[in-house]
Formats: structure tokens, sequence, C-alpha cells
């Protein structure tokens, strides 16, 4: 990015004079003059980089602070606050060795991998259901499923709090798994029907000529072919479930049964002094794990959260 | 094995075979799951919601009808009513911010840059990232004594002689948690707005220009209206989920100071949950539910509204 890009073509003026807003001179592609690269670092890669100094920015402090040293991480008139100058590891040590970070990570990895294969099993089956075997109101199911999707947490957590106590899981790695589909599932069938969809009838016509049974053909035909839908919803619901915030913190009450975010707000937070190296190394390490797990599938990411919105 | 041997070898049916081969039977059984987990923890949730806000129900015990009892005290309650006027301040103007930052960050996208695809993986970690951990960071930053950006602002450039006190006044607050609910929303609707730019044929422009539309009206006449349908669907969902927000004014300031900045949903949590008085926490629920429908159905409408995709390809 040290560079202005080659040949400017017509597409990048017109976005110039887009972002810029109220240009009014009508130029043409070949009226780009010397001064276009200025006006295109102005225009686009100043508020760019700007946009990603932001955006970052509280992850590299959130970092930073993780290897600081008390004596630094409290002390800016004698320090770079922007940098270490003697890095340590006894925030990360406390946090692993003084809490119970191994526990919550145990169980927050537990409560992700239960929920999520829950409920890409039941949306695989509910999408195969609505886009293939079509009956009379299949497009009623499916809009009432994405409607489920509409439904926020912060509205149901009461009345499941309630339900959870009933059913004797308070407390318990179960409750999560179980209430965690209800904004997985939505979400995964609508991804899925999507996928299905893309993917052609005539294949299973085919397959029904030669005598497959149905079951047979969601098995060797179209989940073969849906694999890339499949780690979509898998990698977004297991994202999800490892963001959870309200049931969690609704539902579990005590300190080994928490998953990370929680237990970092909660356990890591006495009484008025706030232990800053210990929670961003907290933060630090509950956010990394979803950060690789995200390096790893940032096609699938992007295409998820675009194609679920536009399905 | 290829498909002649495959086909000979295939046995006679059994009557299990068979039933999986019914169809109202493999509809039923495939739609079980989902349908079965949606009903008891989303349906029944939502409806037992709506019976415990009119009874005095505490946690783990049986409450008795109250009637409209909950909901009259509510009306009196100078904290929850205080909560309603900033949820839709709150959500007013993140959402105008999001959309506004989040539309300029898409169209600074979609140009030819270099890197492209490696700085759109790189805008989405806030989104990506556990809201309450970044959230922990925000709080770290908006931190007394030792904020970044009160060291910034009067020990580096001398533009103020006292540091900002982000969280112990009810106004900075509030300011203060906006400014982290956009940070977490830009990328969102960043991605997707690009997604919806993406789809704009890049002949309109070039059919525009040749016509002699300046900038400004090709982003009104062109790039405005076929954005729309997914401006619309985006809009609705961001306007869902700031509404309900929970975790950042939970995480940086739990409501305070002094109450001032509890969302609906926060407050519902605090009395329904470490308060314990589940009657009173599910009607404050169920008075964002008047909200959420009307949510919905502007979303329904704009879904209805996006016929221009269907006959395109999908992405």
């Amino acid at each position: 990015m040290t560079d202005a890009p080659k040949p400017l073509s017509t597409i990048n003026a017109r976005v110039d004079s887009e972002v810029q807003g109220g240009v009014t001179e009508a130029e043409g592609p070949q009226m780009m003059s010397w001064d276009s690269h200025t006006r295109r670092w102005v225009v686009v890669y100043i508020p760019l980089l700007l946009f990603l100094f932001v955006l970052l920015f509280p992850f590299y402090w959130m970092g930073v602070t993780t290897f600081k040293p008390d004596s630094e991480l409290l002390d800016f008139k004698n320090n770079n606050p922007f940098w270490v100058t003697s890095p340590t590891l006894a925030n990360i040590k406390k946090l692993l060795f003084d809490t119970d970070y191994g526990h919550w990570l145990v169980t927050t990895m537990f409560v992700a991998v239960g929920s999520t294969f829950l409920s890409i099993l039941a949306s695989v089956l509910a999408a195969y259901a609505i886009q293939r075997l079509r009956f009379k109101g299949s497009e009623y199911v499916g809009l009432a499923i994405y409607a489920a999707y509409l439904v926020p947490p912060s509205i149901l957590f009461i009345p499941l709090a309630q339900v959870v106590f009933q059913l004797g899981l308070y407390d318990t790695s179960f409750a999560l798994i179980l209430t965690y589909p209800t904004f997985l599932v939505p979400f995964c069938t609508w991804l899925l029907i999507g996928y299905f969809k893309s993917i052609p009838y005539e294949l299973e016509e085919c397959a029904l000529i030669d005598g497959a049974s149905r079951l047979q053909i969601l098995r060797r035909i179209t989940l073969p072919l849906a694999v890339p839908g499949l780690i979509s919803a898998g990698i977004f619901a297991f994202t999800l479930s490892w963001n959870e915030f309200i049931y969690a913190l609704a539902f579990i009450s005590s300190t080994e049964n928490k998953t990370v975010p929680v237990a970092i707000l909660t356990e890591l937070v006495s009484g008025d002094v706030y232990h800053w190296g210990a929670l961003m190394a907290g933060a630090l390490l509950g956010s990394l794990p979803v950060a690789i797990f995200y390096m790893f599938f940032v096609e699938y990411y992007v295409s998820s959260l675009t194609g679920a919105v536009k399905e | 094995m290829d498909a002649s041997t495959w086909v000979a070898k295939r046995p006679e049916p059994t009557a299990l075979a068979r039933l999986f081969d019914y169809k109202p039977f493999l509809i039923a059984v495939c739609l079980f799951p989902a349908v079965g987990l949606l009903m008891a923890f989303l349906t029944y949730p939502l409806g037992l919601g709506v019976y415990l806000a009119f009874t005095d129900t505490q946690i783990g015990g049986n409450g008795k009808w109250v009637g409209l009892e909950n909901f009259i005290d509510l009306m009196e309650d100078p904290i929850f009513l205080q909560s309603v006027w900033w949820t839709f301040v709150y959500t007013a103007i993140a959402t105008v911010g999001k959309f506004a930052l989040g539309l300029w960050l898409a169209l600074l996208l979609n140009d030819n840059i270099p890197f492209k695809s490696a700085i759109r993986a790189i805008i989405l970690l806030p989104y990506i990232v556990p809201t309450v951990l970044s959230a922990i960071a925000w709080w770290w930053i908006y931190d007394p004594q030792f904020s970044i950006i009160s060291y910034v602002v009067v020990d580096q450039l001398g533009l103020r002689d006292k540091y900002y006190d982000f969280l112990g006044e009810p106004w900075p607050a509030r300011w203060s948690l906006i400014v982290a609910n956009i940070w977490r929303g830009i990328p969102f609707v960043a991605i997707t707005l690009l997604a919806g730019l993406q789809t704009i044929s890049p002949s309109l422009y070039e059919a525009a220009m040749l016509d002699g539309a300046t900038g400004w009206q090709r982003f009104r006449r062109i790039t405005a209206p076929l954005l729309m349908p997914i401006l619309a669907i985006v809009m609705t969902f961001s306007v869902l989920f700031t509404f309900t927000d929970f975790q950042l004014v939970y995480a940086i300031t739990r409501g305070g100071p002094i109450n001032s900045t509890h969302l609906m949903a926060t407050l519902a949590f605090q009395r329904g949950i470490p308060a314990g008085q589940l009657g009173e926490g599910a009607a404050i629920a169920v008075a964002m539910i008047p909200f959420l429908v009307f949510a919905t159905l502007f979303s329904y409408y704009a879904l209805g509204n996006r016929k221009w995709q269907q006959g395109s390809d999908n992405d």
C-alpha cells in the first residue's frame, strides 16, 4: 500500500467522485490528470487507513496491555503507553494459573461444539424438507423459521430461565447447548436453503429414477454437494455460540461452569481494583480462538454473512 | 462398484425403508428436530414471557396473576421510562452512525484498492471477536485515569488540561457507549453493503458517464436505488439488534452512572435475574415486543420488494 495503483480506470474515477459526494465537474476518463494520484490518496487511501486504524486499535491496545508489567501499565508519564519496553508474561501466567481459565475454555468449547452440531443436524433436515421435499405450505414453514431469527435473546432469556430451571438444567452446560439453537437454527436453515437451491434438482431426479431412497439422496448427493454451505453454517454457528453472552450470563451461576466471555467479565472484575493486565490477557486469549478460526475460513464467513442477508 | 452392479444388487426395500420413503412421514421426521427445538425453546418461552409479565413470579417459584400491575408500576417508574427513552435514542444515533460510516467504508472498499480481500478480512474482526471482550477493551480505553484518549488529547496534544471522565457522568457515558456500538456495527454494515454494491453492473456507470452524469448523480440515481433493497434488510437487522442490545452496556457501564445508561434489555436483566423478580423483568422485555413487531413487518415488506434480485444471479 505504499504506492498509488497502476492505471486509473474509469471505475476509480467514479468512486473518487462518489466519495466526495457533491463534486460537480463532469470528468470523463480522458480527463484524468497527474494530480489524480494525490486526490486518490486524499479521498480513498487516507480515509481507508483511518478506518483500519480505528477498527483495529482496540485489539492492538488489548495486546499491548496484556504484555505490560504493572509499572508501565499505570505510569504514562515515564513510559510511552503505545509500546512495551519490558514485556512480561505475568498477566497471562496469572490468568492461566490463578484462575479457572482452562476450565472455562473447555466448557466454552464443549458448549460451542455441542450446540453447533445440534443446530446443523436440525437445520440440514429442515432445509432439505423445505427446499427439496416441497410440500404444501413449505414456504410458510421457511418464513416462520426465518421469523424466529428476528426474536432476539434479550426478550427470551427471562422466560427461558424459568424453563431451564423447571427442566433442572440450571447451571449446567446443557442449558446452553439446548438454548443456543434458538438463534442458530433459523440462521443455518436459511443459509442451507440457499445452498440447496443452487444444487440442480435434476441430479436428484436421476437418483430417484435409479431407485435411490430420499434419505440416500440426501446422504449421497445433496450433502456432498452442499459441503461449502455446511462449512459456512458450521463455522458461523460455532462463532456465534462462542460469543454468546446473555444466556450464559443468566443460566450459569457457578464459577467453574461459566463460559469464557462471561467468566472474564464476572470473575476477573473483583471489587474496585481492576487488574487491567489480567483482564486484557483474558480478553485477548478469549478472542484468539475465534480470530484464528476466522482466519482459516475468511471466505466462508464473508459468503455466509452476505448470503444470509441476500437470501 | 459402478452404477449397474449397484442397481442389480438393490434388495427389496424393508418396511422401515418404505416408511422413510413415504413423503409425509419423511417431511415430519425432517422438520421435527428444528421445529421441536424452536417450539420448546422459542415459541413456548415467548408465550411464557408474556404470561410472566402479568404475574409476580420470582425466580424458581410460582407467582400469581396480578393483571396489569407490573405495567402500571413501570409506567410510574422513572428508571424504566428513562431506559425506554434512552433505548430509542441509542438505537437512532448508533444506527445513523453505523450506516453513514459503513456505507462510506463499503464505497471505499468497492474501489480497486490493493490488498482488497486482506483488508476486507481484517475489517470484519470487530464483528467476529466476542462483543463482551472487545467491550472490555473499550472499558479500558474509557478508564478515568489511564485512558489512552485522554493521554493523547491532554498530555500529547495539550488540547485540554483535565482528563476525560468518560463513564462517570451520564452524557459522556452515553456517547461512549454509542461510539463503541458504532465501532462494533461498522464491519457488518460495510461488508453486507459491499456485497450489494458488487451486484451493481459497472456498465450502468459507464452508460451514465457517457451521458455526462456527475459523480453525485451516479450515486443518487444508480447506486442508491439499486442498493436500497439490501440496505432495507440490513438496516432492519441492525435496528433490531441495536434496540435489544445488552452486552456492550452490561460490560462497559452496567447501566450506570445512576441508571442513566440502562437499556430496556439491561434493566430487564437487572430486575429479572440478579434481583429475582422474573415477573417485572418479563414485563420490561414484553414492552419491547411492539417495536420488534413493527421492525419485522418492515423487514417483510422490504423483502417483498426485492424482485430485482430474482432475475439476476444471486451472488
